[in-house]
């Protein structure tokens, strides 16, 4: 039973990655500026993170 | 050459000049008065219908709003006022028109593409942009409302209420609120909690505040005495950092696509925004209104200790305040606890509607029941670390709000879907401001949360 609920939400995420596979929105430069930042934003939020959590474990 | 006279219509009213005739005539005397009055009651029901009109839109920024003084924004106020008096009243004040650019933005973005936020950044950015944004939502309200529970029990605990009494208590009124399947009726059930968080409004007159002082810190920006120091920007930007939340976007969209509305409903929506930020505003200042007079230079920790020490003061305002607390806690957990609900269903498009019976939606409810009682454990769980917790939806929260700002202003601009409801020139100089220093400030409270050191 358990096995089944994890094999039917597995369908489901792929159908949704399916469904949701390419972006609607209008790719403008103001967009994929924006998207940029936000990659590289949280890029430096997980280093700092990452970086917290070794200091912590010295 | 005689003019004939004609009835002026109820919309021309007084503007139709009357006949002239010799002599006095009693008949059109009466014609006036009549049109007066006939304007007078057209006047007068077409008010009652924009009310009732009114009352059926508004709700969700009504609710959004209040809800945002949930057990954190009520800790971050009295901890204000007891540290900085009223000197701080002014910026609080500012804080409303910024979250209401915010939250506006969300009225329209649900009445048009009948989306919430979370299925419309999978529809706009992808399943990358859309997982991350649900995952971090999923795992920051959980977060989050382990702070409302400690909230709610820290405010009973005043009156020797177990904790468990406590947490079976929410858990109980949270699932009745939901369970009888209307949408309208939670709504109007979450408004009655809504008018309690007021509680703070007659406990601050009970104290007799000095009232020149309380104005002066309303209307006057000031710096508390001591000027700008690391301590004072650690406080401004915890205080920014409660004005916006991420959940508070999902359950506003969300909430705007249950209710239906639609495009000609955004005006009443945004009222209904305007109206919950007001309320906002003046809840956070009454509350640092009582700390700033009764408590002045002390450290407050949690509205749960503020409480206890009006307790102490007097018994009826630490009574108030307890009340006050526990309903910013509740109000706070009804809300996240449906963000993440609307926010995980839609997503995966089973039925998610509270006007659902739970027969017709039980992933939704039973969902909504597994994030209470998971949240409510780890209240129970003894020496759970609950400060840490509390740290960590801080740090968390500057992962997700970002996101869900930058998403929510893109998603405006996109003509495409928003048609003559997108963004002006001006919306977007003021949003991007907003979200801008939002941005700045959230992620270095977050980064002062990581490092504490940092800001001595």
């Amino acid at each position: 039973m358990i096995l089944e609920f994890f094999k039917n939400t597995m369908s489901t995420v792929k159908g949704i990655n399916q469904k949701y596979a390419k972006p609607q929105i209008k790719m403008t430069p103001m967009v994929k500026v924006a998207l940029l930042a936000l990659r590289l934003y949280l890029i430096f939020l997980v280093g700092i993170l990452v970086y917290r959590f070794i200091t912590l474990l010295r | 050459m005689e003019k004939e006279y004609t009835a002026p219509t109820v919309t021309e009213g007084a503007r139709t000049p009357l006949p002239v005739q010799d002599g006095k005539s009693p008949i059109r005397r009466g014609d006036a008065s009549m049109n007066l009055l006939s304007k007078a009651y057209y006047r007068y029901k077409k008010l009652l219908k924009v009310i009732r009109l009114f009352l059926m839109i508004a709700g969700p920024g009504i609710i959004v709003m209040v809800a945002d003084n949930d057990a954190g924004g009520i800790t971050t106020y009295t901890a204000t006022g007891a540290k900085f008096g009223f000197h701080l009243i002014w910026f609080l004040i500012l804080l409303g028109p910024v979250a209401y650019y915010v939250q506006e933005m969300t009225v329209r973005l649900g009445a048009v593409t009948k989306r919430g936020h979370a299925e419309a950044i999978f529809h706009g950015f992808g399943s990358f942009w859309g997982w991350f944004s649900l995952m971090d939502l999923v795992l920051l309200n959980w977060l989050t409302m382990i702070t409302e529970f400690i909230g709610m029990t820290a405010a009973l605990s005043i009156f020797g209420v177990p904790r468990i009494v406590t947490v079976l208590l929410a858990a109980t009124l949270m699932g009745t609120m939901v369970i009888q399947g209307r949408y309208w009726t939670w709504e109007k059930a979450a408004m009655v909690f809504c008018v309690l968080n007021l509680i703070y409004i007659p406990a601050a007159f009970m104290i007799h505040p000095p009232l020149k002082q309380v104005l002066q810190g309303c209307l006057i920006p000031q710096l508390p005495p001591g000027g700008f120091t690391n301590e004072l920007f650690f406080f401004l930007m915890a205080n920014i950092g409660t004005t916006i939340a991420p959940w508070m976007i999902f359950f506003q969209q969300s909430a705007v696509v249950d209710k239906s509305l639609q495009e000609k409903d955004i005006t009443g929506g945004k009222v209904d925004t305007g109206i919950g930020a007001f309320f906002t505003v003046v809840v956070a200042a009454f509350c640092v209104i009582l700390t700033g007079t009764l408590l002045p230079g002390q450290n407050i920790y949690d509205a749960g200790s503020a409480a206890a020490k009006f307790m102490g003061i007097n018994k009826q305002l630490g009574t108030f305040l307890a009340i006050g607390l526990f309903d910013a806690g509740f109000l706070g957990a009804i809300c996240i606890s449906l963000a993440s609900s609307w926010a995980f269903r839609e997503v995966f498009g089973w039925a998610h509607s509270l006007n659902n019976k739970v027969k017709e939606a039980p992933w939704f409810y039973a969902y909504y029941f597994f994030g209470i009682l998971l949240a409510g454990t780890v209240v129970l769980i003894p020496h759970a670390p609950l400060v840490l917790i509390t740290l960590f939806v801080q740090v968390i929260a500057v992962t997700l709000l970002p996101a869900a700002l930058v998403f929510l202003i893109l998603l405006l601009n996109n003509e495409e879907t928003m048609g003559q409801f997108k963004n002006t020139l001006f919306q977007n100089i003021a949003n991007i401001t907003i979200v801008t220093l939002i941005v700045l400030v959230s992620t270095l409270y977050g980064i002062s949360a990581l490092f504490p050191n940092i800001l001595k």
